[in-house]
């Protein structure tokens, strides 16, 4: 636990207003208390996407196309503007210039000018004064198509006659390729007392939120334009949409909705946003898209199907001497954040339990289905699943208790990693010692009748992103601040309520600063004419981001308004406490002034009060060209025991229970923070045991399942139930030593269910989604002598790089790669330049996005 | 946003009138019950009625249970109006303590605002469904199309001349089990026929029933000595259809098994009976010999297809596990009965 003593750690159990609960003497912070949205949301008042209308609407829809891969020859739209009604159609030559969310896979087009690559990609689109007469035409526009040949999954993508699917990528069509060394993981493998290797499989699955993606958009006669949508990150809009607009962004203005929902769904600039926007500029009038279920799975940006193989070393104790990781990401058709995705798959196996020595060899593929992103835990929870899969394989080789195994070699706080990650606060040991009492893990694993078992894995996740999507070096968060005569107080931040709750996130802190009382303070978030830019809601970063900027904003404020109420009350302004509404002298509480009262004196004094924060992360140790993916703030930790049911006969597995401990830094809101952790679980049970996206391999490809009825998601009954406990160990980076929650618990269910089977019926089940099938084929393996076991068998043979080697902190290192490795091929020189940009040749950094 | 086309909507009163206007509609008329699995199929456009004619209104599909008697003493049964929604199917207290399966059956499916909505008769009426059939206009036109709407090939069994779409109601297996007489009212003349007689092994033309004909009543025989159950497998445990139903209806004789019937839903385009299945129990006390033969010989015909949920081998396997499960129940119920 390096030097953070155990008893700096406190939970939520603990006696409420006990001296150990509220340091620095928290007043609204860390209680729990009602969501600022929830009236809104409960009585149906909240305006989502698709309830806004304005006069003269019109609506859009898109033809998508019915081919996988397929050259457009024509377009025939001409049957279509015939249709009365109609007032637009727009083709690909519409809206030529490429967008993507990546500067490095700027491959996507609003409607696609020459070629389709998954069924469903947007081939033209019609606005029309009704849904159905748009939906009429787009059945009248006639295309004609050359197919080509369909690309089903990676090992089709790498086979030597396959059609390459876009003309950049690092090797045919393998999107991106990765190949990291930090320590000779050989040399760790020879000293190892047992090795093994294993192949593992994640399938992928979509976020599945309860919205549908919607928008609005209005260009009025003085040329500007407004979009209204469900987006997580408005200021990535904006962007685009200058960009293929060809318009001055500060003509633009771009309004993220309440949204139902994101997941992460919502994270890229769609082709449906820059065609509405197109269309209203055409006609004149305001268009809106409202999305079917079926359009958002071919939306998707869902998880990536990833396979992955891992060897691992470990000493006779059970520490790892050498890990060696290989991941293969099914990508789809197209970029999205799938360089990020891949470099994530290989980032965060270091910061839970030490790692002498890591390998890393990553690869995605592009193929012909609709293209993978980030989805809730962005290309960690297939690694996740593996390691913890992994750990669980080697405590039994070892005889282990898996949780001593964990508890053993935990990563020591305030530590850098073998891949030069900076730890700062670690509450893992915590949470393992809370899930393994709460749920009798001692006594009650390996010794439940056969069919119940109990399973452990633990994880990490990032509170937000280290760098920018976009090479900057500006804030990644702003907070404006006005403070009302009246003594309310406004916020306005660029950061999006995709439900998660981050509107009352801003309340609260400034409540805390303030001591203005919540229903007093009014936040104006995700509008990019009024909110300073907040990166988007993605990576877990906005309670730590925006947290952190809204205090600063908060506090500048207290100032100007302390300065002017000390004199008032003729008080040392270090004196003076804000709370309840009102300046008190904290050595005679009888003094003070309202808050209203102490803003009038600043006011009368100074002008308008009003201020601003800002927050930028601080720099990363690591230097070495894909260090960008990885470092955080701040890392939050989760276990998870869950318990499971398997019926021997069906292979069906039933969950009864999961308990979960977050290692949360601080909750800023605890009902929000267990409504995140429940969720997580939520998910995490869905993608484990019934979630996946899949394709009709023999009807070109098209999505067997896109529906809310067939895509299989649990419902109440398959909920299982959640013992939540929350470990809080500030952290240093964090607001009030806040770290995220909205991802990180989903990581350990998958793995922790996959190791309750095994303890439950002793088959091994490397593969997600652990469905019944598979369960009893592995139950029958076992039965007829083999090992019991269901997964992938063979990872295929990849072009890997050469490696950039970086040396471990404990070699001596300095967190940049080698100037010249064995082969010569890389020196340190390249590292930190642009040197390596893919062809696509968008000038900016390409390894540095989240 | 998927919308519903324009269509004429028609609320007749009576049966008369509801024959007369479904006859003056002609083949682009549809009758409509609670509308759970017409309108949603409507807004993907592959059922696409241009008159809709509710039964909803008519009061004779909605009278309340009749018990029926032979020469006005004996039990013969009890008979059920087709409109009776399955929330009534659900709550009626007589026939859940009569006719449990009915009522269990009623209960395994969808959700309580679906039953509060959907009924008995339009479940028994249940269009058959598919994997490449319920989905959108713009997914079928990418498949180009299916034999069961718009196209001519059947993408489940290429090389079939007939649609395979799958019979997907709880309640239909149930009546077949319990040989329950359906009763069918049509312009020229009423008829009642076997629950068995109603079906057809067609994904097309899954119903016997003549397209202007009227489902009236279903009419449960007198429970005189026989038991049944029926287990559900699908995916979740509320909303899905059934991947795989069996209802199993014995009639004891002492501590032996009279007569069976044993009856397989979600696995045919029809409630499949597998006589030979039934034939293995007859004459047994459920012995775990009998029991396990019957399983097999009802896992043997059990031919699931590729257009829904689960790995295909994997619910063929499972027939064998439910109608052992549904045999076993059977029988340690009988075992607590008997004195």
């Amino acid at each position: 636990m390096g030097d953070r003593p155990r008893d700096r750690r406190s939970d939520h159990d603990r006696p409420a207003g006990s001296p150990a609960r509220r340091p620095g003497d928290l007043r609204v912070v860390g209680t729990a208390h009602r969501r600022i949205d929830a009236v809104g949301k409960v009585t149906g008042r909240t305006q989502y996407a698709d309830d806004l209308a304005l006069p003269r609407m019109l609506h859009a829809k898109l033809l998508r196309s019915p081919h996988a891969h397929a050259r457009i020859a024509q377009v025939d739209v001409s049957r279509a503007l015939a249709l009365d009604g109609v007032h637009a159609v727009l083709t690909g030559a519409d809206l030529p210039t490429p967008f993507g969310i990546l500067p490095v896979s700027q491959d996507e087009h609003a409607l696609c000018p020459d070629r389709v690559r998954f069924v469903g990609d947007p081939v033209a689109a019609v606005a029309a004064t009704t849904e159905e007469i748009a939906a009429a035409a787009v059945d009248l526009i006639a295309v004609e198509y050359e197919p080509l040949s369909v690309v089903g999954d990676p090992a089709e993508a790498i086979a030597g006659d396959a059609p390459l699917i876009h003309d950049y990528g690092d090797a045919g069509n393998l999107h991106k390729l990765v190949n990291l060394e930090f320590g000779d993981v050989e040399e760790g493998f020879a000293a190892a007392h047992h090795v093994r290797e294993d192949l593992y499989f994640y399938g992928g699955n979509t976020h599945l939120a309860m919205e549908q993606h919607a928008s609005l958009a209005e260009w009025t006669p003085d040329g500007r334009l407004t979009l209204w949508s469900s987006t997580q990150t408005p200021h990535y809009v904006h962007r685009a949409l200058a960009r293929v607009l060809e318009l001055p962004p500060g003509r633009i203005r771009v309004v993220a909705t309440p949204n139902g929902g994101g997941f992460g769904g919502k994270s890229d600039p769609f082709n449906h946003e820059i065609v509405v926007a197109k269309l209203a500029m055409l006609t004149g009038r305001p268009v809106k898209i409202a999305l079917t279920r079926e359009e958002v799975f071919y939306c998707h940006r869902g998880r990536h199907p990833t396979l992955m193989w891992v060897k691992s070393g470990v000493a006779r104790d059970g520490k790892l001497l050498g890990l060696h990781f290989r991941t293969l990401l099914d990508g789809g058709g197209y970029g999205s954040y799938g360089v990020a995705s891949t470099y994530y798959t290989g980032a965060l196996q270091t910061v839970t339990y030490q790692v002498e020595r890591y390998k890393f060899e990553g690869a995605r593929a592009f193929t012909n289905k609709p293209p993978c992103g980030p989805k809730r835990g962005h290309g960690t929870p297939q690694p996740r699943f593996a390691l913890e899969v992994q750990m669980d394989k080697i405590a039994t080789d070892l005889g282990l208790d898996p949780a001593e195994l964990r508890l053993r070699h935990l990563v020591t706080a305030d530590t850098i990693t073998a891949n030069w990650l900076r730890v700062g606060s670690m509450g893992l040991g915590a949470c393992i010692a809370k899930v393994v009492d709460a749920s009798g893990w001692r006594t009650r694993r390996g010794t439940l009748p056969y069919g119940r078992g109990l399973g452990l894995a633990c994880s990490s996740y990032i509170s937000g992103a280290g760098l920018p999507i976009y090479w900057n070096d500006m804030p990644h968060s702003g907070v404006q601040l006005k403070c009302d005569r009246g003594g309310g107080v406004t916020v306005f931040c660029g950061s999006t309520d995709i439900g998660q709750g981050s509107d009352g996130i801003l309340a609260t802190i400034v409540s805390e600063v303030l001591g203005v009382p919540l229903g007093e303070i009014t936040v104006v978030s995700a509008d990019t004419d009024l909110t300073p830019v907040d990166l988007g809601s993605y990576s877990s970063r906005v309670t730590l981001m925006s947290g952190n900027a809204a205090i600063q904003a908060a506090e500048r404020a207290r100032d100007i308004i302390s300065q002017h109420a000390a004199e008032k009350l003729q008080v040392p302004a270090e004196r003076l406490v804000f709370a309840e509404g009102r300046v008190f002298d904290a050595a005679d509480p009888d003094v003070w002034l309202s808050f209203a009262e102490a803003v009038q004196g600043a006011e009368a004094r100074t002008g308008t009060v009003g201020t601003v924060g800002s927050y930028t992360p601080p720099a990363s140790p690591g230097r070495y060209r894909g260090a960008g993916v990885g470092p955080s703030p701040a890392y939050s930790y989760s276990a998870a025991v869950v318990e499971v049911e398997v019926d021997p006969d069906t292979g069906i597995i039933r969950v009864p229970k999961a308990w979960v401990a977050h290692d949360i830094g601080q909750c800023i809101n605890p009902a929000m923070v267990m409504g995140q952790v429940e969720g997580s679980v939520y998910m995490g049970l869905g993608e484990a045991l019934m979630e996946e996206m899949v394709y009709r391999e023999n009807r070109g490809l098209v999505h067997k399942i896109p529906s809310m009825l067939e895509y299989k998601s649990p419902t109440t009954l398959e909920m299982c139930d959640v013992e939540t406990h929350l470990v809080a160990d500030p952290d240093p980076n964090g607001p009030f030593g806040a770290k995220e929650v909205g991802q990180g618990p989903l990581l350990p269910i998958p793995p922790a269910i996959a190791n309750a089977v095994f303890d439950a019926v002793g088959v091994r089940v490397d593969e997600v989604p652990i469905s019944p099938e598979k369960v009893l084929r592995a139950l029958k393996d076992k039965a007829r002598g083999g090992p019991g076991r269901t997964g992938p068998t063979a990872f295929p043979d990849i072009p890997w790089p050469e490696p950039i080697r970086v040396p471990t902190p404990w070699e001596g290192g300095d967190g940049k790669a080698l100037k010249h490795d064995a082969a010569g091929r890389r020196g340190r020189a390249a590292d930190q330049s642009a040197a390596a940009l893919p062809r696509s040749g968008a000038a900016s950094h390409p390894e540095r996005q989240h | 946003m998927l919308r519903l086309p324009s269509f004429t909507y028609l609320a007749p009163k009576t049966l008369k009138q509801a024959l007369q206007w479904k006859h003056d509609a002609g083949p682009e008329g549809m009758y409509v019950a609670g509308g759970t699995d017409l309108y949603p199929n409507m807004k993907r456009r592959h059922q696409d009625p241009k008159v809709v004619i509710s039964l909803a209104g008519v009061k004779a599909l909605r009278r309340k249970p009749a018990e029926r008697r032979n020469g006005g003493t004996a039990d013969a049964g009890l008979a059920l109006a087709a409109g009776m929604t399955l929330t009534e199917i659900t709550e009626h207290r007589k026939l859940r303590r009569r006719y449990p399966v009915v009522t269990r059956g009623a209960e395994l499916i969808s959700t309580p605002l679906l039953r509060n909505m959907g009924t008995l008769g339009g479940n028994l009426c249940l269009d058959t469904r598919c994997t490449y059939y319920n989905q959108s206009y713009e997914w079928r036109k990418a498949i180009d199309f299916c034999m069961k709407k718009d196209g001519a090939i059947c993408w489940v069994a290429p090389s079939s001349p007939r649609c395979w779409a799958v019979q997907s109601s709880d309640l239909a297996p149930v009546m077949v089990a319990l040989d329950a007489q359906l009763h069918l009212v049509g312009r020229a003349a009423d008829r009642t026929i076997s629950a068995a007689a109603f079906y057809h092994n067609d994904g097309i033309a899954y119903l016997t029933k003549q397209p202007d004909e009227v489902l009236t009543e279903i009419r449960l025989p007198a429970p005189n000595g026989w038991d049944a159950t029926y287990h559900k497998l699908r995916r979740r445990g509320t909303f899905d259809f059934p991947v795989l139903g069996v209802a199993i209806w014995v009639r004891w004789d002492a501590a032996r098994v009279d007569d069976a019937r044993i009856v397989l839903g979600g696995v045919a385009s029809w409630p499949q009976a597998v006589p030979e299945a039934a034939e293995a129990v007859r004459g047994t006390q459920l012995e775990d010999a009998a029991i396990e033969a019957a399983a097999t010989a009802a896992f043997r015909p059990s031919k699931p297809m590729d257009n829904t949920d689960f790995a295909l081998a994997w619910r063929k396997e499972m027939t064998r596990v439910y109608v052992r499960r549904a045999l076993e129940e059977l029988r340690d119920r009988h075992a607590t009965r008997r004195p």
